[in-house]
C-alpha cells in the first residue's frame, strides 16, 4: 500500500467510519468538514509517528502540514527526504 | 456629561462604535474588522431580517462556526429585536431538527458546508422560511432538494444589497435576548432563556471580577455556541476591547502564533486545552509574557497544573471559576488566592449570592456537603416551553416571585466561605469541558440495527476529564461491528459525544430490579485497568 493509501484508509476508518473512498477527497480540509478536532489531531500524529516512523515536532503541528490528505502526504514526503539524506 | 443608561445587549455595539469607530473589534483568523464595520454589517443584516419578516421575539437560528458572519449575525438578530440561538456547527441532523422544532425559529443563518446536516431537516415542516448562508454556492441539486417555499439567499448578497436599519426596533430589558441550548440528563437539549437584563448583568459582573478594560485583547478558541465563548465576544464589545477569534484549539501552534502576533492578553481555556499546552511545554517551553488573565471553567483545573501555567503565563492572574448555562457563571476564586485555596472555586460573582441546602432543604453547616443554590439577576427565566424541567431547576426564593436556581451540584463551603465542588447529583458526563447526556448517546446506540442493550458511562481520563465508554449487547440475528456503531455515533452526535471506547458484551449487568447497572459497568472497567497494572 502506498503511503497515501495507508493514510487515507486510516482517516476514513477512524474518523469517518467507512471504507468508501469517495467519502473523502485528497484536498478536503479536516477542520472545515469538522472531521477532526484537537484530540483527533494528536491521534493522527501518533499514527504518523508509529506507522511511518517520522517525528512530528510541536511547531510542525500546523494546518499546512496536517489539515488534509494532500497536506499530510506532502509533509511526510518532506520529512522522509530529510531523514534519508 | 450625559450618562447613557445601557439596558440592552446590542446597545454596547452602538455605543462602542460611536466612541471607538476605527478600533479593531474582532480579528477573525487573522483578519481584522473595526467596530464601524461590525456595526454597519449588523445594521444591514438586521434590516434584511426585518424585511424578511422578523418580528420582536422571533427566534433566529445561527448554525455557524466562529466566523465573522456569526459575529455579525448575533448582533443583527439583537438589533432587529429577535432572539438568537447559536447552534454548534458539530450538531448533526436529528438534534438540529429538534432545536429548530422546539424553538420555532423562522430564519436560519448557516454555511453551505453544513448542508448534509440541514437539508434533510429543513424540509420536515419547520417554521424556517428563510435560509441565509455563507460559503460555497449550494449546488442546483441541493437547492432542488429543499422545500421550494424556503427562501434561499447568500449572506454576502444580502449585506451588499441591504441598507442599514435606521430605527433600532424596540425591546425592553425584560425581553428575551437568547436561547442557549444545553444538554440535560433526559436526552433532549433544553433551551435556557436569557433576557437582555440577565445577560447584561452577568456581563457586568464578569468584567468587574476579571478586572478588564478596553485595552484587553481577548482570545476565543471556544465555540460561540457555548456561553463561555459567547461572552468573550459580549465582554469585548461592552468594553471596546478586541476579540481574537479562532475556530478551535486543534492546531495549537497556529493559536500560539496568533497570541503573539495579536498581543493577546486574556486566555480563556478549559482543562483539556491546558493539558495539551502543558504536554507541549514539557517538550519545549512555552512563554506568553503579555497574557495577564488566564481563566478556567467547565471542569476542575487540577492543582498540579498551576505551577506550570505560571511558567507559561508568568504575568497572568489565574482564575478558577464554576458556572452553568442556567445562570452563566456562579463563582470565581480571586486569583491572588489560587495557591492558598487550591481546590476551591471561590465565592459568588459580584452582585449574586449562593447557599448550600441539604436534600431536605435545610442549610448545611461549614464543611458539610450540600446542594448549591444561586440567587441573582443572572439566573435564567426558565427553559423554553418546558415547565416541568424549569420547575426542577428554579425554586421559590425568599422574596415573593423570586426564582432561585438549584444547580443540583454538590458543594462544600469552608469556614471562610470558600466553595469546593464535590460532584454532580445527575449522571451527566463532563468530557473536554463539555456536558454529555448519557441518554442522548444511548438513544443513538439503540437506533443502530442489532443493538439490544446500551449503557454509557463516564470513566476518569487524564486528558479528557472523563472519557465516554459505551457498553452494548447485540441481537442474535443482526450483529453490527464496532465500526458500524462508531459510525452511527459520529453521524448523529457532536465529536465530543462520540464514545472513546465501545465495548461489546454478551449481556449487560443488571441490578436487582432488572435495570442495567452502571455501577457494575464502572467496576468492570476498573477491574480491567487493575489487571493491566498487575
Amino acid at each position: 500500500m502506498t503511503v497515501k493509501a495507508k493514510v487515507r484508509t486510516y482517516v476514513l476508518e477512524n474518523y469517518l467510519f467507512t471504507d468508501d473512498q469517495s467519502a473523502l477527497n485528497d484536498d478536503d480540509s479536516f477542520m472545515k468538514l469538522g472531521i477532526i478536532d484537537s484530540t483527533g489531531i494528536l491521534e493522527i500524529i501518533s499514527y504518523l509517528e508509529e506507522e511511518l516512523g517520522i517525528q512530528v515536532e510541536d511547531d510542525e503541528m500546523t494546518p499546512e502540514n496536517l489539515d488534509s490528505i494532500e497536506n499530510i502526504i506532502a509533509f511526510v514526503s518532506r520529512k522522509s527526504v530529510v531523514s534519508s539524506t | 456629561m450625559k450618562i447613557v443608561q445601557q439596558r440592552l445587549l446590542h446597545e454596547s455595539l452602538l455605543n462602542t462604535a460611536k466612541y471607538f469607530p476605527d478600533k479593531v473589534a474582532v480579528i477573525v483568523q487573522g483578519k481584522p474588522f473595526t467596530y464601524t464595520e461590525l456595526l454597519d454589517s449588523s445594521l444591514r443584516l438586521a434590516n434584511a431580517l426585518r424585511i424578511r419578516g422578523l418580528r420582536r421575539g422571533d427566534r433566529v437560528a445561527i448554525y455557524l462556526d466562529n466566523t465573522w458572519e456569526c459575529v455579525v449575525s448575533i448582533y443583527a438578530v439583537l438589533i432587529a429585536s429577535g432572539i438568537f440561538i447559536i447552534i454548534n456547527p458539530q450538531t448533526k441532523s436529528d438534534k438540529l431538527g429538534y432545536i429548530l422544532n422546539d424553538s420555532d425559529a423562522n430564519l436560519m443563518l448557516t454555511d453551505s458546508s453544513l448542508s448534509r446536516n440541514f437539508v434533510p431537516v429543513l424540509n420536515k415542516s419547520h417554521a424556517v422560511r428563510h435560509l441565509i448562508y455563507t460559503g460555497k454556492e449550494l449546488s442546483e441539486s441541493t437547492k432542488e432538494e429543499l422545500d421550494p417555499t424556503i427562501n434561499i439567499e447568500t449572506f454576502n448578497k444580502i449585506i451588499s444589497e441591504s441598507v442599514s436599519m435606521t430605527q433600532v426596533a424596540s425591546v425592553i430589558a425584560l425581553d428575551m435576548a437568547g436561547l442557549v441550548y444545553t444538554s440535560g440528563s433526559t436526552g433532549d437539549p433544553k433551551g435556557v432563556i436569557h433576557t437582555h437584563q440577565s445577560m447584561m448583568f452577568a456581563l457586568g459582573s464578569l468584567i468587574e471580577y476579571l478586572r478588564l478594560s478596553n485595552e484587553h485583547r481577548i482570545l476565543c478558541v471556544l465555540p460561540l455556541a457555548f456561553d463561555y465563548g459567547l461572552y468573550q465576544l459580549f465582554m469585548t464589545v461592552q468594553l471596546g476591547a478586541t476579540l481574537v477569534l479562532e475556530r478551535s484549539f486543534t492546531y495549537p501552534v497556529q493559536i500560539f502564533n496568533r497570541i503573539e502576533e495579536s498581543s493577546v492578553t486574556v486566555f480563556p481555556g478549559v482543562p483539556t486545552v491546558f493539558s495539551m499546552m502543558l504536554a507541549m511545554h514539557n517538550r519545549k517551553p512555552l512563554h506568553f509574557p503579555l497574557v495577564t488573565r488566564v481563566t478556567n471553567t467547565a471542569a476542575a483545573l487540577p492543582e498540579e497544573y498551576i505551577p506550570k501555567l505560571k511558567e507559561i503565563f508568568p504575568a497572568a492572574l489565574i482564575y478558577k471559576m464554576y458556572g452553568l448555562t442556567e445562570c452563566k457563571r456562579v463563582c470565581y476564586l480571586e486569583p491572588e488566592l489560587v495557591s492558598e485555596k487550591p481546590n476551591s472555586v471561590g465565592k459568588a460573582i459580584p452582585g449574586t449570592e449562593v447557599f448550600l441546602l441539604s436534600e431536605e432543604g435545610n442549610p448545611v453547616p461549614p464543611g458539610e456537603m450540600g446542594i448549591l443554590h444561586v440567587r441573582g439577576p443572572h439566573v435564567m427565566l426558565g427553559y423554553w416551553k418546558d415547565p416541568e424541567k424549569t420547575a426542577y431547576m428554579l425554586k421559590d426564593g425568599p422574596i415573593p416571585g423570586e426564582r432561585v436556581l438549584c444547580t443540583h451540584d454538590l458543594f462544600r463551603m469552608d469556614s471562610d466561605g470558600f466553595l469546593y465542588f464535590v460532584g454532580r447529583t445527575d449522571d451527566i458526563i463532563k468530557t473536554r469541558g463539555e456536558k454529555v447526556s448519557p441518554l442522548e448517546v444511548e438513544n443513538v446506540l439503540y437506533a443502530v440495527n442489532g443493538v439490544k442493550e446500551a449503557a454509557v458511562i463516564g470513566v476518569p481520563d487524564e486528558i479528557l476529564g472523563e472519557a465516554i465508554y459505551a457498553y452494548v449487547s447485540l441481537d442474535e440475528e443482526s450483529k453490527p461491528t464496532k465500526r458500524e456503531i462508531a459510525r452511527a455515533c459520529i453521524e448523529n452526535l457532536e465529536n465530543y459525544m462520540v464514545p472513546k471506547e465501545i465495548i461489546i458484551l454478551p449481556e449487560l449487568p443488571k441490578t436487582n430490579t432488572n435495570k442495567i447497572s452502571k455501577n457494575e459497568l464502572a467496576k468492570i472497567n476498573t477491574e480491567k485497568l487493575d489487571q493491566n497494572i498487575a
